[in-house]
């Protein structure tokens, strides 16, 4: 894992000695209410429905048990003990007093963690692959890329203040967890002739005009990753407008000017800019990064005792057949820890919870966790004869739920019960479709499906790359929920088709279930999936088990 | 009536041969600029439109040694930012300059301190 070094410490201590300035200043009339509202946002505090929030930044999504510790603390110190884990590998703290905030800003940088650029036209804390370092299909581990990301968009002095906010993701793998096609710069690692080097892909996004990021360079080789970043940043800067927030992001500006122009200016900028990196250097940095994230070693391990608890252990199968994926050392495993359980909030941890986590990390996973984009936990190197134990210890916590990848493993928003902007609510329709699916108990037979939702046309719950998507929005006072079908959220990334008409409150859950029962039905056989199906039928049938069934049953 | 700013804080302004450039100023005319330009001046309509930082950057990047001035609505706390992307000093209304005295410009005149992009840059020698 990345340490800090002494120039981060020192950063960090400086920058939140500034953030407690701005507050006092503000509060002395110093700064404006306008003129301190970018400033929060760049330090991650955002003003909510009913509090303010702090967004806490969890770099590429690698912890370490002392940093998920300390995140515990701080949401029993200064919250509600609990926090929320985001689409974006961010833990948002929601009822945080303003006065306290610059005292929880120094708790976070004690471990090293911090606010920084987690909201704000800034450019967002980069996400990455939450089995990077473990997966199987990896060509390199992302984060040393990540990492040097960081430290060059951190307070960058040109990118304080861009057209609007701007989100990186990085994949070192050519199989896409991360979503880089949704993102304002995608980065997907690729090799040309053993040489890795990245596919840069820009103008992706979500939000009220959803587009799939298009490539703008095939392949970049990794010493340029810098300057060609700069390059379309500054690109953007100029270029993006200003007129219209809604018109603002960089996905809008690629598609006005064009994806051939965009490339022409970014590569006439990059030829300028490119002589100020030194590409020796680069590798040089990029070393001592790899050296940082290097894969902890791993001893050959029997796995007799996983297989013999398989085999007496129902329930610890059926959450091993769901919530593991393959690793690249035989004899281990990645662990998915679902926050899903049925009920609850989707992406929610307890600081008990989170404790119990960070415990386990250091029994059985190498001090290391990670947060997923799918809002939940992950020990990325757990050997399989610890698997049983561990799974003990997770069902002891509410944490064994075996739903991942399945249709309770629902992303939501905050939706209406905490954010300003929402127009519906998210949280409960989640909680009722994982409570139906539960009291149904079909979950297994569904297999894998993905069912995102959006308590408004910000898409904040990407709904629009789900399986199913769900969007809340408000039809002359009263929540109505359209519905979109067959999105998908990898390197084939697609925007799902609106169904017809939307849904009130109490009819959007026995219309999710409609649908899936008509999945069950219309499949050609068990192994084929949701999303299979409805490639291979498209639309119709499903519209007609929305809205016909629907009048039947009102007949 | 306006105050510059610059790292020793408040001053009197200065007489030079400016040349104004609006935060639209299209970037392919940077490098004529920044060969024929004394002393450049970029306005600043206001402290969110952060399209200034990367015109001055540019013109730099270009070869131009002159004055840079940031002018407008520019916050204490963007000093650093100002002085990083290659402005020479900031102008600020009397207005401004009273709700943000001299010592809330002279925190941020530490600004070569802590600044992630020159270690990237110092390594990259």
């Amino acid at each position: 894992m990345y340490r800090y070094s002494e120039f981060d410490h020192a950063f960090l201590a400086e920058r939140n000695r500034q953030f407690r300035a701005q507050v006092a200043r503000r509060i002395d009339g110093s700064l404006t209410e306008d003129e301190f509202r970018p400033l929060r946002l760049m330090n991650g505090l955002y003003l909510q429905l009913h509090a303010y929030m702090l967004r806490v930044a969890i770099p590429y999504g690698t912890l370490s048990a002392p940093q998920l510790r300390k995140l515990a603390e701080i949401s029993e110190r200064w919250d509600k003990g609990y926090g929320h884990f985001t689409t974006r590998q961010n833990i948002q703290f929601n009822w945080p007093k303003l006065p306290d905030v610059p005292d929880m800003l120094d708790a976070l940088a004690e471990v090293g963690l911090h606010a920084i650029q987690t909201s704000g036209n800034t450019i967002r804390n980069v996400t990455s692959d939450h089995f990077a370092g473990a997966a199987a299909d990896e060509i390199e581990d992302p984060r040393p890329y990540a990492e040097l990301i960081r430290q060059w968009s951190t307070d960058h002095p040109e990118f304080q203040f861009l057209p609007r906010k701007f989100k990186i993701a990085i994949t070192g793998s050519p199989n896409d967890r991360v979503v880089t096609r949704a993102h304002d710069i995608g980065l997907r690692m690729v090799a040309r002739d053993g040489v890795p080097g990245f596919e840069v892909i820009v103008g992706g996004g979500l939000g009220r005009t959803p587009m799939i990021g298009q490539v703008i360079r095939d392949f970049l080789p990794v010493a340029d990753l810098l300057p060609y970043l700069e390059a379309i940043v500054a690109t953007y800067n100029l270029l993006g407008r200003r007129d219209n927030k809604y018109k603002a992001r960089i996905k809008i500006t690629v598609h006005e000017t064009g994806i051939d122009t965009i490339r022409e200016m970014v590569e006439a900028r990059f030829a300028e800019i490119a002589p100020e990196f030194d590409q020796t250097a680069t590798e040089a940095t990029l070393d001592t990064l790899r050296a940082m994230f290097a894969p902890p070693p791993l001893n050959p391990r029997d796995s007799a005792t996983y297989e013999a608890a398989r085999a007496r252990d129902r329930l610890f199968r059926a959450w091993a057949d769901t919530n593991l994926t393959p690793h690249r050392v035989a004899g281990y495993a990645i662990v998915t820890i679902s926050l899903k359980a049925h009920g609850q909030t989707p992406g929610d941890a307890t600081a008990e919870q989170m404790r119990a986590v960070a415990d386990l990390a250091e029994r059985y996973g190498q001090d290391e966790i990670r947060v997923s984009h799918m809002q939940n936990l992950v020990l990325p190197h757990v050997a399989l004869d610890d698997l049983p134990a561990l799974y003990a210890a997770l069902r002891a916590q509410g944490l064994a739920t075996a739903n991942v990848g399945l249709a309770s493993d629902i992303i939501a928003c905050p939706g209406m019960d905490y954010c300003a902007l929402a127009t519906a609510r998210s949280i409960p329709v989640a909680q009722q479709i994982a409570a139906l699916v539960g009291a149904l108990d079909i979950e297994q037979e569904l297999g894998p499906v993905q069912i995102k939702i959006s308590g408004c046309i910000n898409a904040c719950g990407h709904h629009h790359v789900g399986d199913i998507g769900i969007l809340g929005l408000d039809r002359a006072g009263v929540e109505n929920y359209q519905i979109t079908l067959g999105g998908n959220a990898t390197e084939e990334a697609r925007i799902g088709s609106r169904m017809g008409p939307g849904f009130a409150y109490d009819q959007i859950v026995p219309a999710i279930e409609r649908l899936l029962v008509a999945y069950l039905e219309l499949r050609l056989e068990p192994a084929e999936t949701f999303a299979q199906t409805v490639k291979r039928l498209g639309l119709t049938p499903f519209k007609t088990a929305l809205y016909e069934t629907e009048a039947q049953d009102a007949a | 009536m306006s105050v510059i700013v610059t790292d020793s804080g408040f001053g009197p302004d200065i007489a030079a041969n400016w040349t104004e450039l609006a935060p639209d100023t299209p970037p392919e005319a940077l490098p004529e600029i920044a060969r024929k330009a004394q002393a450049i001046r970029i306005a600043f309509p206001g402290f969110a439109d952060g399209r200034g930082f990367t015109l001055a950057a540019s013109l730099r990047r270009a070869g131009f040694a002159g004055r840079l001035r940031a002018a407008g609505h520019v916050l204490a706390d963007q000093y650093a930012m100002a002085r990083r992307a290659g402005f020479d000093e900031v102008e600020i209304s009397d207005a401004l300059a009273a709700r943000q005295p001299e010592a809330q410009w002279r925190a941020r005149a530490d600004w070569q301190a802590h600044d992630y992009r020159a270690g990237l840059r110092r390594r990259a020698g």
